[in-house]
């Protein structure tokens, strides 16, 4: 037990054993029909709801993304990604959430492009939509893989350091000691994607919120002893409240406060989370819930977990920043790689091996619903939308979703073993897309003047301008970084690009709809 | 009906000002360059925030109180006929 990296396989595979056994005992309550396999008979209530929902919109990014962008950031990453998705995330459950769900139980909706075809009266949104909500989630799901073998690869280190598959070395051959002899990424990415595979293609979306509720007990359990085993290890004093303030006192004035921060960019940035009101796979979340007042306890839970989580971490960031930590190791380059750094080099084994569960679960949370969800949209929205709902009984349907499952995996684990760096830096591109359709769900549930037209417009609106912002993006080589630069008053103030994304599909769709027909009197009395 | 949607839609009225009074406290220049520590060990920037999650979580409770947007009556009929679905 000794060997270096291995307590913290078997701690993984023990993990991964037990989601294993959790999906294949859900799948004993299986009805066998679309409606259960897809939305769990809209049975699940408050507690199962609320972990399935945090679980689903943290991802790897509230363990290792929020303790890194601190890291290089500061103190102001909580506002800027975690107070800001507090407020809007919930006013998205409550706004849109509550509403949908309405919908969807009326008129018997799985999916968002199932709800856009009916209140539009336009078969062409969903053709629209489709290629559009794939296209965004796909980049997200690759996030998580990638970032799966990478935890396994950084927390397994040492392991096998003379089995030739299993070294990490520089392009000049030497090895590089935080990875080197670490279970290599496309394994760890592949057995992350067959464990997920097999609950969600056996359990679906019971099998989905059982270990979604879970992962999120695991994560944010595990967040908290980690951060207080490495607070006790950093600070060297007696008592965790002075270790805390020894700890806090060591870092540099940038990073407690905001001062290398934009202000206005800070401010632009709370458009980003508008995106959950698009999310295909939260939209299919919230058809589970078993009543309306379901939603009360995560609506109401949501910006306290998000606290929870990413207080410590952010914390852990800063700390990294500071004169107590030990100048031997150094600090990996990579910000991602300073909590698993951290909790390798100041935590024993076994809550290294704890931590990489952890942070497995953050990551498999949102995988295995987005993978659910994928192959819902391709059943729901094309295959049994073309071929008729008379032609395709519900056991096909479940059939179909799963062929879709297993296919949307093996396409996504290709992909995952391409170029990395770029995938990373396409995440907050792939919100701000999903943050410029929110004009169109939100004036579908409220505007009755919301035309077909207007949609379709506003939805090429959003597509024109991110893919201008996305191309100008590339030529500076600032995917990552890239800010609009508002020149006023003799000053420049940067913004995000998601500003004029959400801008240019607003406008659109509300000139195009002032001037096109309404959907008929028939339809908007359904919805309004 | 018009007594029992006007406590509503005043509550809602109630909740779009705090989301936007929480909104307008998120945008907190005033600590942006404040390096003080509240208890010693947290920076006043990130207290801040982590209260305005309080706010946030405090204000969605209110709202499931005097604004939830689905009438008692619509969640009735709708979890019957949920209910004969799955009887049926």
């Amino acid at each position: 037990m000794n060997h270096p990296g291995l307590p913290q396989l078997i701690i993984i595979l023990c993990y991964l054993g037990l989601l294993l056994l959790l999906g294949l005992s859900s799948s004993r309550l299986f009805k066998g029909t679309k409606e259960d396999y897809q939305v769990a008979s809209h049975s699940i209530g408050p507690f199962l709801l609320l972990m399935s929902l945090f679980g689903t919109t943290m991802t790897a990014f509230a363990l290792v993304g929020s303790s890194g962008e601190a890291f290089k950031e500061g103190i102001g990453v909580y506002g800027m990604l975690a107070s800001s998705s507090g407020i809007i995330h919930s006013l998205c459950f409550f706004v849109i959430g509550v509403k949908v769900w309405k919908f969807a139980r009326r008129h018997k909706y799985t999916t968002q492009i199932e709800f856009f075809r009916d209140r539009l009266e336009s078969d062409f949104i969903g053709l629209l939509l489709f290629p559009i909500l794939v296209g965004l989630v796909v980049p997200y799901l690759l996030i998580g893989v990638i970032s799966s073998g990478t935890v396994i690869q950084s927390l397994t280190a040492g392991l096998a350091p003379n089995v030739e598959m299993f070294q990490a070395l520089t392009p000049d051959g030497n090895p590089i000691v935080a990875l080197n002899g670490g279970v290599p990424p496309w394994l760890g990415s592949l057995v992350i994607c067959v464990v997920v595979l097999v609950y969600v293609f056996f359990g679906g979306m019971r099998g989905t919120t059982w270990a979604n509720t879970l992962q999120t007990i695991v994560f944010m359990i595990l967040g908290i002893v980690t951060f207080y085993v490495i607070a006790s290890r950093l600070g060297g004093q007696d008592g965790l409240m002075a270790n805390l303030q020894a700890l806090a006192e060591s870092v540099p004035e940038e990073k407690i406060t905001r001062m290398e921060m934009s202000k206005t960019k800070f401010f632009t940035y709370l458009l980003i989370p508008l995106s959950v009101g698009m999310f295909p796979h939260l939209f299919q979340h919230w058809m589970t819930a078993k009543s309306a007042n379901t939603f009360k306890v995560p609506v109401i839970c949501h910006p306290l977990f998000i606290m929870i989580v990413w207080v410590p971490c952010v914390l852990v960031g800063i700390w990294a920043t500071g004169d107590l930590i030990p100048p031997k190791p150094p600090l990996p380059s990579n910000p991602n790689t300073i909590l698993p750094f951290l909790v390798k080099t100041q935590t024993g084994k076994v809550l290294g091996g704890l931590l990489a569960a952890g942070i497995l679960a953050a990551i498999m949370s949102s995988l295995d619903s987005q993978f659910l969800c994928i192959g819902t949209i391709f059943t729901n929205d094309v295959l049994t939308h073309y071929k008729g709902k008379e032609n395709v009984s519900d056991a096909q349907q479940v059939l179909y979703t799963r062929l879709f499952i297993i296919g949307i995996v093996a396409i996504t684990y290709l992909l995952s073993l391409g170029n990395v760096k770029s995938v990373f830096a396409m995440g907050v591109w792939c919100f701000s897309g999903f943050s410029a359709l929110f004009p169109i769900v939100f004036a579908a549930l409220y505007w009755r003047g919301l035309t077909a037209a207007g949609a379709i417009s506003g939805i090429f609106a959003a597509i024109v301008s991110w893919s201008v912002l996305f191309y100008q993006a590339l030529e500076q080589d600032a995917l990552r970084t890239f800010v609009l630069k508002l020149p006023l008053g003799g000053e420049e103030y940067e913004i995000m690009p998601v500003v004029v994304m959400l801008a240019s599909s607003l406008v659109t769709m509300i000139v195009v709809s002032l001037v096109t027909p309404k959907p008929s009197e028939q339809t908007l009395a359904r919805f309004f | 009906m018009t007594s029992s949607t006007t406590p509503k839609s005043n509550g809602m009225w109630i909740i779009a000002a705090l989301v936007v009074l929480l909104l307008i406290l998120h945008q907190d220049n005033w600590f942006w360059t404040d390096d003080t520590l509240v208890f010693g060990f947290i920076p006043i920037g990130l207290f801040w925030h982590a209260c305005i999650s309080i706010g946030a979580s405090l204000t969605w409770a209110l709202a499931t109180v005097i604004a939830w947007p689905l009438d008692d009556e619509v969640v009735e009929q709708l979890e019957g006929t949920s209910s004969e679905e799955a009887t049926s």
